[in-house]
């Protein structure tokens, strides 16, 4: 194998497995140090800069950087350390913030952009545009900013206040905003004199069930999305006492635990496909079933039942699946006999859709596949020019996190664009910087300690409490005495193991003390015979092996990097300095920060 | 400084036949200098025992004082172990030895613990033939007292602060062929490919088996102008042979040329491989085994691997004669066989 060459940015980004693995790439070891040290106002500023709502994401993210986290994959029942609940202990405990954010008013460049819809991806491209002197208008069809955080997600989730108080720090940096306002025609917007036009509209067409008695028990029928924006803006207070939820995703998770605090008694989830195909994710399904929700699978729903002109329940069908050698899932009837469950409202909860009926299909705005935008997945632009698109209504449903880096990269576009950079050619690289951790002969400036506590569970509010009012919010969130419990079962995997071939003189103390066998000195091959012969052998193959120059035993020195513990045990044992832990912190380059500003 | 080693482990860590990794033959974390020889040493140890699938218990280490003698603390933790008064480790391990000799018994002692305060019991614990694998971790220095010369310094070596060694080195090598030590091997903390199955081959060998290790010490000896640093010894080695061992019952499967390799057969059945050999050298054979020793030395080379093994050799017990079981497990019908036995022996000396 060829040296490895840690130069390159992305391969110590690559060893910050839950950094790689979020949307945004906000620095998690970074501020999880910063909790544990008690530095909560720091900790939600590192936050804030990357992932902009980091009170909001602390509730609700879906944490693809938890799956991630190196700590899963140690020996035992090891389960990753909590990030997601991590962030909202530095939201919760956090000092005065706004001093530290851009202080306007911004000295204006003239030019003018038009973001339609208000949800993360608008309010992230807001944020990032408005310091560098843009005229930034938002429109929204509601009478709040927040998009789908304030429609879809619950206020037992997500209280308002935490909302609002997110939304305020971007429009208060001065942006116009058109609420109540539904933007029905593009040609209209196009014809304004906006220099960029941001679409992040969602995707806000909820999925319908076409099944009989669907129209005549209409008035008992909703559909999931609409139904939690009701709710969300108290159109809708009640519901009746039973109530069948259909649907398997986490909105379905939403409007069942909805239904248990507007007086449904009996809610019930009916799936139909198997459990393990449900999209929740699975603290969402823990949650819904410890509020006395049953979740039924196997079940297609085939009926709606209405007697007197009123819903009287649903008739279901019983399957098994089946995956044919390609993993392609059919569900078979299992002969079993139908089911009907009683039941005075349906929520149907199947899926969501984007929409674009606003958009006029002369306009040379390409519009592919389901309807979807044609959009370059690195710049966000569409097949018109000066039309960027971000967020769910970009490439179709994802999540908060997601919708907030196409923002930034969306943002940057922008920026491109306005300035007649090159939008693709231009782009900033990531910001990195490695710095020794080395603090004494044997001491660092992190803690290395490596803990063996399980993960903390967050504490709820008692149920009792919780159902009766949809507004008080269920996770209580770490007090700062379990933050700093769980913050220290964080393996920093972004202070990384350097390593300088010329110091070393091969005594093997890196080798003998390592706890997880991850280093050996041996000849060099390809890396499939490599992978086989190390001390411990390497099958992860999503995590790289960091190779050395030839070492003058014309051996080589590699080190797996899966299930390092970054105790820093190999740089402390080592006698010259060959090994040394050195943090490496990336950030993504945000908009205003390229070449052709630099040069100014 | 860490005092805690952390408790994860690769999940993926061979087992031996007992269903054991390697992490069951740690010890505690080292408290010696980053980078200490004998560091590597120990887990050259703990490499040993996993792969021969050493029961812990059946184990016993034991060592005197010094920086060599505090390592038993960092392998073997499971086994059973004696730190004795400096210099006296031999003399401890012969009365352990002598009560119970179903135990494998593992030595460890420093330059300063044989060559000068333990010369004495070093010497008698050869010409007995003690079952023990006596390793040396030399480093040519006293590092626990701030790097004075050891016995084994080089004649003409510096100190740390430039005091020169006029005094010639004791060659322990030298000395076990010369009292007629029934294994002999030397090696270098920094080559395990070598140490791990010479410490195997050892603890099979049926007598005094003793390895002279180089070890160097990076805080007190590893400059330039000594003997025993990492880069003179690299520089200057000179293998008898490359050794694999190769335990009992294990399938052979590599062959190796004919007239390059040879096998040498350990009492248990054991067998060791010893390839590229060197000219003129004769494992079996101690003559050929020193002069091999004076002609490096005198090229100024140091000699390794495996110098000499006699495969007859006959251990204490057997020497005298002495009951084959533990003395724990002697019972009372053991120990008083009677008065009609008593009676017979009487009968002799009328």
């Amino acid at each position: 194998m060829k040296p490895t060459n840690i130069q390159d940015p992305e391969y110590f980004h690559k060893v910050v497995d839950c950094q790689l693995a979020c949307p945004a790439h906000t620095p998690v070891p970074e501020y999880i140090r910063l909790i544990a040290a008690e530095r909560y106002t720091e900790a939600y500023m590192v936050n804030w800069e990357s992932n902009v709502f980091p009170g909001i994401l602390g509730r609700t993210c879906d944490r693809p950087c938890e799956p991630a986290c190196r700590r899963g994959r140690l020996e035992g029942e090891e389960e990753p350390v909590a990030i997601c609940r991590l962030k909202r202990v530095a939201a919760d405990n956090k000092g005065a913030v706004k001093h530290l954010m851009p202080q306007g008013p911004f000295a204006a460049n003239g030019k003018k952009i038009a973001l339609i819809g208000g949800g993360p991806a608008s309010l992230t491209v807001a944020r990032d545009l408005a310091p560098l002197g843009y005229e930034l208008h938002l429109y929204d069809e509601w009478n709040k900013g927040g998009g789908m955080m304030r429609t879809q997600i619950p206020a037992f989730r997500l209280p308002e206040t935490v909302l609002d108080e997110e939304v305020n720090y971007i429009l208060d940096l001065g942006i116009h905003t058109h609420f109540n306002t539904y933007v029905s025609s593009m040609r209209d917007m196009l014809a304004k004199d906006y220099d960029a036009i941001f679409v992040g509209t969602g995707a806000p067409k909820g999925r319908d069930l076409q099944l009989p008695g669907r129209e005549a028990a209409d008035a008992n029928i909703h559909i999931g999305i609409e139904w939690l924006a009701g709710v969300a803006f108290e159109h809708i207070t009640a519901v009746g006492k039973k109530v069948i939820v259909l649907g398997g995703g986490n909105t379905a998770m939403d409007c069942c635990r909805t239904s248990r605090r507007l007086g449904g008694t009996s809610v019930q989830v009916v799936v139909r496909s198997p459990f393990e195909d449900m999209k929740a994710s699975p603290w969402e399904i823990q949650d819904a079933k410890r509020e006395d929700i049953p979740i039924l699978n196997n079940m297609p729903p085939k009926e709606f039942v209405v007697e007197n002109g009123r819903l009287k329940g649903v008739v279901f069908g019983k399957v098994r699946a089946e995956y044919d050698e390609n993993g392609k899932r059919s569900l078979l009837p299992t002969g079993e006999p139908d089911v009907f469950i009683e039941a005075d409202d349906v929520i149907i909860a199947i899926g969501q859709d984007n929409s674009f009926p606003w958009i006029e299909r002369d306009l040379g705005l390409a519009l592919g596949k389901w309807d979807l935008p044609v959009v370059d997945k690195k710049t966000f632009q569409s097949t018109l020019p000066q039309v960027f698109f971000g967020g769910d209504a970009a490439f179709g449903p994802e999540n908060v996190i997601t919708a907030v880096a196409h923002g930034h990269q969306a943002a940057i576009s922008i920026d491109l664009f306005c300035q007649g950079d090159d939008i693709l050619n231009d782009r900033p690289g990531p910001t990195t910087n490695l710095i020794s951790q080395k603090m004494g002969i044997h001491e660092w400036i992190y803690d290395s300690g490596v803990t063996n506590d399980d993960r903390y569970a967050v504490p709820h509010e008692g149920k009792e409490k919780a159902l009766s009012n949809r507004k008080v919010e269920v996770e209580l969130g770490f007090d700062t005495q379990l933050g700093f419990k769980e913050a220290q079962r964080c393996l920093n995997c972004d202070v990384q193991t350097v390593f300088n071939t010329s110091r070393c003189i091969e005594c093997d103390a890196c080798v003998d003390i390592c706890p997880t066998s991850c280093i050996t000195f041996t000849t060099n091959g390809e890396e499939e015979d490599l992978r086989q012969r190390l001390n411990a052998p390497a099958t992860n193959l999503s995590q790289d092996l960091y190779v050395s120059d030839v070492l003058p035993t014309m051996r080589v020195m590699i080190k797996d990097e899966d299930v390092c513990l970054h105790c820093g045990l190999c740089a402390e044992r080592c006698p010259t300095a060959a090994w040394d832990m050195q943090k490496f912190l990336y950030q993504v380059t945000k908009a205003g920060h390229t070449c052709s500003n630099l040069v100014e | 400084m860490s005092y805690l080693r952390p408790s994860f482990r690769h999940p993926l860590l061979p087992k031996n036949e007992l269903g054991f990794t390697r992490a069951d033959y740690e010890g505690a974390i080292s408290t010696l200098c980053a980078g200490c020889g004998h560091d590597s040493i120990s887990g050259a140890i703990v490499q040993a025992c996993f792969e021969m699938a050493l029961e812990p218990h059946r184990v016993a280490k034991l060592s005197g004082i010094g920086c060599s003698s505090k390592t038993p603390t960092y392998y073997l933790s499971h086994s059973h172990g004696f730190n004795t008064v400096h210099g006296r480790m031999p003399s401890v391990a012969t009365g352990a030895y002598l009560a119970n000799r179903e135990l494998i018994y593992l030595g460890v002692s420093g330059d300063g613990d044989t060559a000068s305060i333990g010369m004495g019991q070093f010497v008698h614990a050869i010409r007995r033939n003690l079952n023990i694998v006596y390793i040396v971790m030399n480093n040519g220095c006293y590092g626990l007292t701030k790097g004075q010369h050891s016995a084994t310094a080089d004649a003409g070596s510096k100190t740390k602060d430039g005091g020169l060694n006029p005094f010639e080195a004791i060659d322990l090598v030298g000395l076990a062929l010369e009292l007629g030590a029934t294994f002999v091997g030397r090696s270098f903390s920094g080559d395990k490919t070598q140490l791990v199955p010479l410490i195997q081959a050892a603890m099979t060998h049926p007598g005094f088996a003793f390895i002279d290790v180089l070890s160097p010490c990076v805080t007190f000896n590893n400059k330039p102008d000594s003997t025993k640093s990492y880069d003179y010894v690299r520089a200057h080695i000179e293998a008898t042979a490359t050794i694999d061992f190769v335990p009992e019952k294990k399938e052979i499967l590599v062959d190796y040329a004919e007239g390059d390799a040879r096998e040498v057969k350990l009492h248990d059945g054991s067998m060791i491989h010893l390839r590229k050999l060197a000219p003129n050298w004769d494992p079996r054979s101690r003559t050929s085994a020193m002069n091999r020793l004076h002609d490096a030395k005198s090229r100024g080379e140091i000699l390794t691997g495996l110098l000499y093994i006699d495969q007859d050799s006959q251990d204490l017990h057997e020497l005298e004669q002495t009951v084959a079981r533990p003395l724990n497990s002697l019972q009372e019908a053991d120990l008083c066989p009677g008065s009609g036995v008593l009676a017979g022996i009487n009968a002799k000396f009328r």
